[in-house]
């Protein structure tokens, strides 16, 4: 009798929990990686659509198996480790790199209660692994050995750390009309206006900075590919290089979804009313996630690409004051009226 | 202590780089990102143009001059013709001079649309590259149309052209004028008030006006300086002087200025099309000299004298009268100039070819010196170089 309660204590306290976690955890990351392949997807065929060409129309319908193709090219290639490199951490640089980027969606909520984990800490831990992601940039381009990546991961280090600071300054904003870093929280304390629309300058400022820290144009800077050819990840090939690659794009929905979570009311529609609130939550917060991706995709389309020096004078001099200004203002608003949630 | 002997940092920037524009290889000596010493090698594309000359007949000289600058191939072939026109002391018909002179115009779109589009793909801007393309491909429809050859055209011969305009070819050029006209006015709504490109190319690659005489600059790089110098008013060649045509002038000599100078120049050169279309006389194509241009091939098929011409043409060229010259054209680029020495024969003795690209490249060090390595890029953008004529 012992036995069978202690069986049945593994199954109830051990095993099934971790089956339950493991079976969320594989659902999320699917979902996140076919999301990533069709980002690619849409990424080219956005820009063609800028460029006035077609896009991959070939692989499938509307060739809509390209993203598959590319995949498969890349895995059956040879992942070549040039000579002066070091083995482990250049092997471990684009393992990193992807690995952070799908931790990152533990803690994002899809829909209500619809989240792997729902720690009470969700922005911090957020914040705290898109730092982290610096550390794959700066391990590859000195691992390589190549001076086209050690720029690169240079510039790439110093354009991160600068545009965090600010990201974390709009964080607290947002914060301090919530009154809680569950992220859960933040999505339904929007449930009567999106904080879009009281903090929009903190809202753009986030948009940017997301841009920057996920070094896309027009920061792209650590892979500059007209200086630095491909910058950090430059001697990377084969499946190491598509890990780079599907980190950045992961990061990229990641960043999108922060916008949505932070911003743009999560999951929630744009009002609760009959035709909007039909429509389940998950879906409307795929539609704002797919909406800031398409800005990600437009901006690159139409824009030129920032000096190292002018993209930091724009972080340090432009985004820092301002948000550091907006913090104090929106905190002066809320004690002034007496809006602090309690 | 001993001294710490501080090395700077060194990069090798091409030849396989993709804003090297060709075959560029430049060794950078940097501090960090700040340039310190730019040097360029060159070379890497050398096809001993000038000596392979020599030893073709002047008609067989031609196509060498297509490959020179492959941007604006039909401008160098001018420089040619011209050249051995002068030592031969006779002159192009007025159509061929005015068709001459609309080709030389599109050749000018088609290789300022290619500087501009790349130099913003240089800094950053992918969209306007995939834009210009388009329409760069229409203009090599009507090289195509012309001569036969996308690119490769051999159309501007020594005495005229190889032979006239298909029909209905003028009215679709004047009927694109206007299409293209509207492709310049999308480029300029995206780039020129852009914050992002402005901050990336003014007061970027200052060259002050008596600099730009100093490096022996033309084209718009000297006008972008400042100086209105344009061969094309200064010594009208051809059916020029009858064109109405302003010279646009920049005022600082950054990169910035010349972008706009070079946007500018496309939409005179529109103009020029245009007015070419309107005013071209009918007429010959080619000197009615059966010693240096072929005989119409229905004669040929009569004639006996007429086949002698053609057959003696066609082997051993034409004899040209023994002298020298320097002649110039204001090719998209610059001044591109050829001195011709002949010694009699039907071969020349000498042919140097003055490619402007050249000039520019040697003044990259001191333009550089202290930007960043990014503005390298642009720099080398707004130089508009093309290895095929500097290397030769």
């Amino acid at each position: 009798m012992t036995e069978g309660m202690m069986t049945e204590g593994f199954w109830q306290g051990y095993a099934w929990p971790t089956i339950i976690i493991l079976a969320q955890i594989m659902a999320v990351v699917t979902v996140v990686l076919i999301a990533v392949a069709y980002l690619t997807f849409a990424e080219r065929k956005v820009l063609a659509m800028a460029q006035l060409r077609k896009g991959p129309n070939v692989v499938g319908p509307f060739g809509l198996l390209q993203p598959f193709a590319d995949g498969l090219k890349l895995l059956t290639k040879e992942t070549i480790i040039p000579a002066g490199a070091n083995p482990v951490v250049f092997l471990a640089a684009p393992i990193l790199t992807f690995a952070l980027a799908l931790m990152a969606w533990a803690v994002i909520p899809f829909g209500e209660g619809a989240v792997i984990s729902d720690i009470n800490v969700g922005v911090l831990y957020l914040f705290a692994i898109s730092s982290l992601g610096v550390y794959g940039v700066i391990m590859a381009g000195w691992a390589s050995n190549s001076r086209y990546a050690f720029l690169g991961a240079l510039r790439s280090a110093a354009q991160m750390v600068s545009y965090e600071v600010s990201i974390g300054f709009v964080i607290i904003t947002v914060l301090l009309c919530v009154g809680s870093l569950n992220l859960t929280d933040i999505v339904m304390a929007q449930k009567t206006i999106w904080f879009a629309v009281p903090l929009f300058p903190m809202f753009v400022v986030f948009f940017i900075s997301a841009l920057a820290e996920t070094n896309r144009s027009p920061f792209d800077l650590p892979e500059g590919e007209s200086e630095l050819v491909a910058g950090y990840f430059v001697e990377y090939s084969s499946m190491s290089f598509a890990l780079f690659y599907l980190g950045e794009y992961a990061q990229m929905i990641l960043m999108s979804a922060m916008t949505s979570i932070l911003f743009l009311g999560g999951w929630l529609p744009p009002a609760d009313i009959a035709p909007f609130n039909w429509i389940p939550g998950p879906i409307w917060f795929a539609a704002k996630i797919a909406a800031c991706l398409f800005v990600f995709l437009w901006v690159r389309a139409t824009l030129p690409r920032y000096r190292y020096d002018q993209l930091m004078r724009l972080g340090w001099k432009v985004f820092l004051p301002l948000s550091l200004f907006w913090v104090v203002a929106t905190a002066g608003v809320l004690v002034a009226f007496d809006w602090v949630p309690k | 202590m001993t001294d710490v002997e501080l090395k700077s940092f060194a990069m090798n920037f091409g030849p396989q780089h993709p804003a090297a524009h060709g075959v560029l290889r430049l060794v950078l000596e940097m501090d960090g990102e700040v340039v310190e010493r730019a040097d360029p090698h060159i070379g890497l594309l050398h096809r001993g143009t000038e000596k392979l000359i020599e030893y073709k007949t002047y008609l067989q000289a031609v196509p060498y001059f297509d490959r020179l600058d492959y941007v604006a191939p039909m401008s160098q072939e001018h420089a040619f013709a011209l050249a051995v026109e002068k030592l031969l002391g006779i002159q192009a018909p007025p159509r061929a001079q005015y068709i001459r002179v609309l080709f030389a115009e599109i050749s000018r779109v088609l290789n300022h649309l290619l500087n501009v589009t790349t130099m913003a793909l240089d800094v950053g801007a992918l969209t306007p590259f995939l834009w210009g393309f388009e329409e760069r491909e229409e203009m090599m429809e009507f090289y195509e149309r012309v001569s036969g050859a996308r690119l490769h055209a051999a159309y501007f011969r020594p005495g005229g052209v190889t032979s006239d305009m298909p029909a209905g070819l003028a009215e679709d050029i004047h009927a694109y004028c206007d299409r293209v006209s509207k492709v310049i006015d999308d480029l300029d709504n995206l780039l020129t008030d852009n914050r992002i490109f402005k901050q990336r190319t003014v007061d970027i690659g200052i060259v002050t006006g008596e600099q730009a005489c100093d490096w022996g600059f033309s084209g718009p790089m000297i006008r972008g300086s400042g100086y209105a110098w344009d061969l094309r008013k200064a010594q009208p060649y051809d059916a020029y002087a009858d064109m109405d045509f302003d010279i646009p002038v920049g005022r600082h000599g950054d990169c910035y200025d010349r972008y706009l100078v070079r946007v500018e120049e496309m939409r005179q050169s529109v103009r020029i099309m245009r007015q070419a279309i309107e005013k071209m006389p009918s007429g010959p194509v080619k000197v009615d000299d059966r010693k240096i241009a072929p005989p119409p091939r229905a004669q040929m098929k009569r004639s006996m004298e007429a086949l002698i011409h053609h057959f003696k043409l066609y082997t051993e060229g034409y004899h040209v009268p023994a002298g020298e010259t320097y002649t110039a054209v204001e090719a998209p680029k610059g001044e591109f100039g050829v001195f011709l020495v002949s010694d009699g024969s039907n071969k020349p003795y000498r042919c140097k070819i003055r490619a402007p690209g050249f000039a520019f490249l040697q003044a990259l060090d001191f333009m550089s010196k202290g930007h960043m390595l990014a503005d390298v890029v642009s720099i080398i953008g707004s130089m508009d170089i093309v290895f095929g004529e500097v290397d030769r």
